[in-house]
């Protein structure tokens, strides 16, 4: 076999896996948007805002300490006690689920039946004081996240392929650990969606809002129960991205790989964005594998945008999107 | 009678004396995605002067004041934060970005401040009788990238014939400066040079790794800032690289960019500009700054990499202003005199000692024609176990034959382009 072919396969295989990390960060977004319409640009910032909140538990640390031994002239910095990670973990969930209460009560309840601008100019708010928060709460410095993922070249896939091709492939194990527990978590959000009380109630809000509050569904309940849930998915996105490069500030840019995910899987599909996170990374890892060297490198930011936009072209509600028809 | 009382107020402010006051801006990003970088070289800077006020009364008997502007590392940002302070009385600034410098270099020329960009900004610069009002000692880019290769040398026995180094580069004005002095270098050491570029912020690096390992370089040389230095770390990690042929630019050689990678970043390698270790003058800062409740953050910084470079950039500029005083036999000077301090600064071993940071960078002369110092770098090795850097080499020296005539060549062009007559400093 060719050289560069078995190169184009192993590209192939991570940018499916790359694809995987982008898919976690997009369905916090189809979530709150398929339940609500809210496009929520503080997906990224909630995804940061969860990293940092974890290791800051697990580390014991006494949040918005700066501030406290600012005012009271103390030095305190830390508990003293270390968290298990599982715990830190359930805690952490808590939080976001407090978060997602505070979302609703202090923001959206509000906002009923405003234009969907004045929802996304909402939420562009919540992400600037969410950041500045996740500041004062746990202070700007990189911070090492351990939940025990395990990081590395998986040696099983690096024998086989090289006994195969003669070249052995490298596949990252943390990405084979995220590929598992975004199937998961697809598989337990459909699941819940379809079994569950709360979640008919939930699909029945995406679908008519007015009519769910018709028939007594509470909107209240189905947004907190969203915003929850969206803001579990942005812990398990944080939790694979922070395990990458360290908890701190960048991580809430990782919104910015979901955004062509969205417009080429569609704003409402969960499977959409499976799809359209796969098709993405692949997309851009074999065109910066192909045409990249070419071009002095480094095309994988923009590249992702190109693609969505060709999908955009063809068919703007994305590839599982609803098609609306509106009749005048 | 309400609105002449208050003409007769702002009048008589007006016409009073200034307090006296040495400004120096400090154009700092304590958020943002680069905000690990920019806090600890932010409290260097500005525990260093909170030192001086409160052990020294100043310098020379004047105060100094640094006011903190927030640049997030974002280039328009940092220009208005240039035009938000510089009616403050500024003497000089250091945006700690490539970016910042490349829009302030015609801004502080038409104003007449003095810039300072120490290892980073426009590397030709250099050349003081370009750039008269821009200074990059005591290292630039090009001179870390002769020095990197002057280190590989060392370790092959004089000769790159036939290896091939990767350069891992941010994208951005920052990244490619290195590239034509590698280029040349390449040419006369008969190295093969792989460039491979990584978008800002740098989280994405996967195919970049993977080319890597399928090229196999001798080594991979990095020129990163923010995430890209940490995410490189553990993706070199991750592909087994030996780090000890890793090495990092002196903007991915601090504390946060291997820590989060733990014991698998043991062994990286990386340049420094500055000494480490424990310097006199952090007692002090501790007793005066730290313990008096002054610091500029939570004094979890004090020593590090960053904050040190911080403070060194400081001290440089203190001394700065100090020669100025003495040359001008003025307490109060302003940004232009401030600037022939800057030109006649000369820093020795004996003065390093007396300041309390012995070593803490190279001996050395700024002159009319020279802005740019000796250049020299030190190689630094991350020990995981122990936590911390141990320096490997001495101070070593670039190859000015190689960037002198590139600083000579990119300089000219500026002045030709923007029409400047360039001074004769033989004069």
């Amino acid at each position: 076999m060719p050289e560069q072919l078995i190169f184009a396969m192993e590209v192939t295989l991570n940018g499916l896996m790359t694809g995987v990390m982008y898919s976690l960060v997009a369905l916090g977004f189809v979530l709150i948007f398929k339940a609500s319409g809210i496009f929520n640009y503080a997906q990224g910032v909630m995804a940061l805002f969860a990293a940092m909140t974890l290791v800051g538990i697990q580390e014991g640390r006494v949040p918005f300490s700066h501030l406290i031994n600012a005012i009271f002239g103390t030095e305190i910095y830390d508990f003293g006690w270390d968290v298990p990670a599982l715990l830190a973990i359930l805690l952490t969930v808590l939080v976001m689920v407090g978060f997602a209460f505070f979302v609703q009560k202090v923001i959206f309840k509000h906002l009923v039946g405003q234009e969907p601008i004045i929802l996304f100019m909402a939420t562009i708010g919540l992400a600037y004081f969410l950041e500045g928060v996740a500041d004062l709460m746990w202070g700007s410095e990189i911070r090492t996240l351990d939940v025990g993922l395990p990081q590395g070249i998986n040696l099983a896939i690096d024998e086989t392929t090289f006994n195969w091709f003669g070249y052995g492939f490298f596949i990252d194990n943390l990405d084979i650990v995220a590929t598992i527990v975004a199937a998961v978590l697809v598989a337990g959000l459909v699941a819940f969606a379809q079994y569950t009380k709360q979640g008919r109630a939930m699909r029945a809000v995406a679908d008519d809002h007015q009519a769910a509050l018709s028939v007594g569904i509470s909107l209240n309940f189905v947004w907190i129960l969203v915003w929850s849930l969206a803001g579990f998915v942005a812990l398990v996105a944080g939790i694979m991205w922070g395990a990458k490069s360290g908890v701190q500030f960048s991580l809430s840019l990782i919104a910015l790989k979901a955004l062509p995910v969205l417009m080429l899987g569609g704003f409402t599909s969960i499977p959409g964005a499976i799809v359209g996170g796969l098709i993405i990374g692949v997309g851009e890892a074999l065109f910066e594998f192909s045409v990249g060297p070419l071009i002095g490198g480094a095309t994988e930011n923009w590249f992702a945008y190109v693609l969505a936009l060709l999908f955009l072209v063809f068919r703007p509600q994305g590839l599982f999107g609803e098609k609306i028809i509106e009749r005048v | 009678m309400k609105k002449l009382l208050t003409l007769t107020v702002a009048g008589l402010m007006a016409a009073g004396p200034a307090m006296a006051e040495l400004v120096f801006p400090s154009l700092s990003y304590r958020t943002g995605p680069y905000a690990a970088g920019g806090i600890p070289f932010a409290d260097g800077y500005a525990d260093y002067f909170t030192l001086l006020n409160e052990r020294d009364g100043g310098i020379g008997g004047v105060m100094t004041r640094v006011p903190e502007c927030e640049t997030a590392y974002n280039t328009e940002r940092g220009v208005e934060c240039y035009e938000a302070t510089r009616g403050e009385g500024a003497l000089v600034y250091q945006p700690l970005s490539t970016g910042i410098t490349y829009q302030l270099i015609p801004r502080v020329t038409a104003d007449g401040i003095p810039l300072h960009t120490m290892g980073y900004g426009r590397t030709s610069a250099a050349n003081g009788e370009v750039f008269e009002w821009v200074f990059n000692y005591p290292a630039n880019y090009w001179d870390g990238a002769s020095v990197i290769i002057n280190y590989l040398l060392e370790q092959n026995e004089g000769s790159l014939e036939g290896q091939k180094i990767a350069l891992l580069y941010h994208n951005s004005a920052y990244g490619r400066e290195p590239i034509r002095t590698l280029e040349i270098l390449a040419e006369e050491h008969g190295f093969e040079l792989v460039q491979l570029a990584v978008d800002h912020p740098g989280q994405e690096q996967g195919n970049q790794w993977l080319t890597i390992r399928r090229e196999r370089p001798d080594y991979v040389v990095m020129w990163g800032w923010g995430v890209m230095n940490q995410v490189a770390v553990q993706e070199a990690a991750n592909i087994r690289y030996p780090m000890d042929q890793f090495i990092g630019n002196w903007w991915a050689g601090a504390e946060h960019d291997v820590m989060p990678a733990g014991a698998d970043a043991d062994g990286y390698l990386s340049l420094n500009m500055n000494v480490l270790g424990d310097l006199p003058v952090f007692d002090e800062i501790q007793q005066y700054v730290h313990d008096a409740g002054l610091a500029a953050g939570d004094g979890s910084n004090l020593g590090s990499v960053l904050y040190t470079r911080g403070m060194y950039a400081a001290m440089l500029a203190a001394e700065a202003a100090r020669t100025a005083q003495e040359i001008h036999g003025v307490d109060q000077i302003d940004a232009s005199m401030m600037r022939d301090g800057m030109e006649a600064l000369e820093i020795t071993e004996e003065r390093m000692e007396e300041l309390g940071m012995p070593g803490v960078g190279p001996a050395f002369e700024v002159t009319c024609a020279n802005h740019g110092g000796p250049g020299m770098g030190r190689i630094q090795q991350w020990n995981a176990a122990d936590q911390e850097w141990v320096t490997l080499t001495d101070f070593i020296a670039p190859d000015d034959s190689v960037t002198q005539p590139l600083i000579e060549e990119d300089s000219m062009a500026f002045a030709e382009e923007s029409g400047i007559e360039p001074r004769d400093c033989a004069m």
